[in-house]
């Protein structure tokens, strides 16, 4: 990533007479490494109240990971895939959109979800296993998080064709990993998206592995971005521990998204700090070496900096923002251990709207 | 009054649909232009146009996902799978996805799609174009499953799946789309979802069937007739929700029953069948329910399908296994 591109990184083919070929590209960077803006003309417009409320969600987002790492480890939550190292592209993504623009996340994409509003104690629901945790409120412009890889791109695209139909100028993005970008669902969304021409961005984070499959077993592509080309959409890689580069890609992607120009994919190149999940062992499929490369850019020290340098952030604004966000997930997570527990028979009647007679039958055998 | 076949009907539906509301949308391979490789869409693109009737790149999966996603904004997608085959590539989306939509959501957003797709045997058709996929869709919790035996039901039921604000797959039997003509109502009603029909009454024993296998049975009935055994046909018109009260109320009467189907005979529709009336009229049965169904194979290739697809042969042989128990 020492390479810095000064344009839209965007994917480019060439044609040598009958041979198709393709160009490198170099990953989109606002701010380097050390917090310097290398790359002024992509520099998003932001207010410094912005800029630090971007920092706040970091920071936020950072310690409610550290917590539920340790919930989960309590047993008081369920399923959890840690976010920690892909602050960056999750908080700097869903920052980037309107409200009114639609997210379809994959299951590690629960910051997303909840800084699109969705309430903290319901992604603990769902951590959990109760039903709630599902029930998006109204206004709020999700899905739920998908368990099938690439489930969601599909649902994305049709999103995105719901708001062409219907005239509306609003965005639909969906989230997926290095992995998700095997799947026959990622090639058919782009492509339908491509031929269809639709307002949705194809957000990949490829953070390096697909739980322990690493990205150089996933394809022999040039990159993921590169995957655009055969769909006929945009295709772009950026530095996804940069959050400047994420909010300037996904805020560029959208506007020509609810512009007419149709789709984007997004490559942002990641890392989780953390296992795939709390039975994963990354010590098993990831070096030391490696893992202390990619903590020396993790993306709230990076945008720290850049914060620090303009008098925008101290180290008390980490302390403050860590406390405020521990306090929330107490609260919050108390909440989601005191919602009543789900039901079989709740469970029979969300089945349809009206509920059949042979599972009006079967729901007595649980009352 | 108008006369139709099955598939003109079930394209009459569609275009009463398509005008009463404007949040219907028609979708598939090839169902713009052309009206689709059966033409059972034919003349909606042109009635309503390239917004709300659209060919879609070939991608089964895909039309399944595009149907969620609108789904969830309010339309009323109509996605045609070309043939029943394919499904395998849209099982995601179909038994997953739509499925599961309600449940997921615990009611913020439901799945008010109908996924149409042609099967059925003895069209001398391509491989994975025949095949009886129901009992994989009635395993399925969360979507609804119908098969329509003559045009006026396959109206009246399109109308009600289309409207039902959950997923249905609706099954339209090849061998059906052109076999005969009805008197179909013009514009809108419905029949009912979960509803079967007695089609022929009788005392001595019941027929359980649906789609192309009505027929057949009927006039396994009429062989039957001959010997002087009066046999009861019932049309179930849905596999899920299944109407057992009308099945139940059959056996009362007749004491004795068999179920026949295309699809093979382990699992599925027919097995079903008969453990709810295991369950309801245990009591009430003289003799085992039996099966008359395809032979646990794969479909078959045309030549030998009219062999092992139930004959009228088997139907009645099945029938006097069970009167002579």
């Amino acid at each position: 990533m020492s390479k810095v591109s000064t344009e839209a990184p965007v994917a480019k083919i060439g044609a040598q007479s009958h041979e198709v070929r393709s160009e490198n590209v170099t990953p989109l960077q606002v701010l380097s490494p050390e917090g310097e803006v290398v790359n002024p003309e992509r520099m998003p417009k932001l207010s410094d109240d912005q800029l630090k409320e971007i920092m706040y969600r970091m920071v936020f987002t950072r310690t409610w990971d550290d917590r539920a790492v340790n919930l989960g480890r309590q047993g008081r939550l369920g399923f959890y895939a840690p976010v920690s190292g892909q602050e960056a592209t999750m908080v700097g993504s869903e920052y980037a959109l309107t409200k009114e623009d639609f997210i379809c996340p994959g299951y590690r994409d629960m910051p997303q979800l909840v800084w699109h509003g969705l309430p903290l104690y319901q992604a603990f629901l769902y951590s959990r296993g109760h039903q709630h945790g599902g029930q998006i409120p109204e206004g709020v412009n999700v899905l739920m998080p998908q368990i099938i890889i690439g489930a969601q791109i599909l649902h994305a695209t049709g999103i995105a064709m719901g708001f062409k139909l219907k005239g509306e100028k609003r965005v639909a993005i969906t989230y997926t990993g290095d992995g998700g970008s095997s799947e026959g669902d990622f090639y058919e969304g782009m492509n339908f998206a491509g031929s269809f021409n639709l307002p949705v961005v194809y957000f990949v984070q490829n953070n390096g592995y697909a739980i322990t499959t690493p990205f150089a077993k996933q394809t022999a592509a040039q990159s993921i971005a590169h995957k655009a080309l055969a769909a006929g959409i945009r295709g772009l890689q950026i530095d996804g521990m940069d959050v400047l580069a994420v909010i300037s890609a996904v805020q560029e992607a959208a506007e020509i998204g609810r512009n007419g120009g149709g789709a984007t994919l997004i490559e942002a190149l990641t890392y989780r700090f953390r296992p795939h999940s709390m039975a994963d062992d990354a010590s098993k499929y990831r070096t030391k070496e490696e893992e202390q490369e990619w903590s020396l850019k993790d993306p709230l020290v990076r945008f720290g900096k850049f914060l620090e340098k303009k008098g925008l952030w101290t180290e008390e604004d980490t302390a403050r923002v860590k406390e405020e966000a521990k306090n929330a997930v107490n609260e919050h997570i108390k909440k989601a251990e005191q919602t009543e527990k789900m039901t079989v028979a709740g469970l029979i009647d969300s089945m349809f709207e009206t509920t059949p007679a042979h599972l009006e039958e079967q729901k007595a055998d649980f009352q | 009054m108008a006369q139709m076949n099955m598939k003109e009907a079930i394209r009459d539906a569609m275009r009463v649909e398509l005008k009463r509301d404007p949040n219907v949308i028609l979708f598939g391979e090839d169902v713009g232009k052309v009206g689709g490789v059966f033409r059972a869409t034919e003349g909606l693109q042109g009635e309503f146009g390239e917004t709300r009737v659209f060919d879609t790149p070939l991608a089964e999966s895909a039309i399944g996902g595009l149907a969620v996603g609108l789904g969830t904004q309010g339309f009323r997608p109509i996605a045609e799978i070309q043939f029943v085959g394919f499904i395998y590539e849209a099982l995601d989306q179909m038994f997953v996805q739509a499925a599961r939509m309600r449940f997921r959501s615990g009611g913020r957003y439901h799945a008010p799609i109908v996924f149409r797709t042609p099967f059925g045997g003895g069209v001398k058709a391509a491989e994975l174009h025949t095949d009886s996929l129901e009992g994989l869709a009635i395993q399925t919790p969360g979507i609804k499953v119908v098969i329509p035996s003559n045009p006026y039901d396959a109206k009246g039921l399109m109308i009600s799946a289309i409207r039902d604000n959950d997923p249905v797959f609706f099954m339209e039997h090849l061998n059906l789309y052109h076999a005969f003509r009805d008197e179909v109502p013009e514009g809108e009603y419905t029949v009912p979802i979960g509803k079967a029909k007695v089609v022929r009454e009788g005392k001595d024993i019941t027929i359980l069937t649906y789609g192309l296998m009505v027929h057949t049975s009927l006039k396994a009935a009429e062989e039957l007739e001959k010997n002087g055994i009066s046999a009861e046909v019932i049309d179930l018109r849905t596999l899920l929700p299944l109407d057992i009260d009308t099945i139940v109320a059959s056996i009362q009467k007749t004491n004795r029953a068999i179920v026949v189907q295309e699809a093979q005979k382990t699992s599925g529709a027919a097995a079903e069948i008969i453990a709810q009336i295991n369950e309801k009229a245990i009591l009430h049965l003289e003799a085992p329910v039996l099966r008359c169904a395809g032979p646990d194979t794969v479909y078959p290739f045309a030549q030998i399908e009219d062999a092992w697809l139930p004959s009228i042969a088997r139907i009645v042989k099945t029938a006097n296994q069970v009167l002579q128990f």
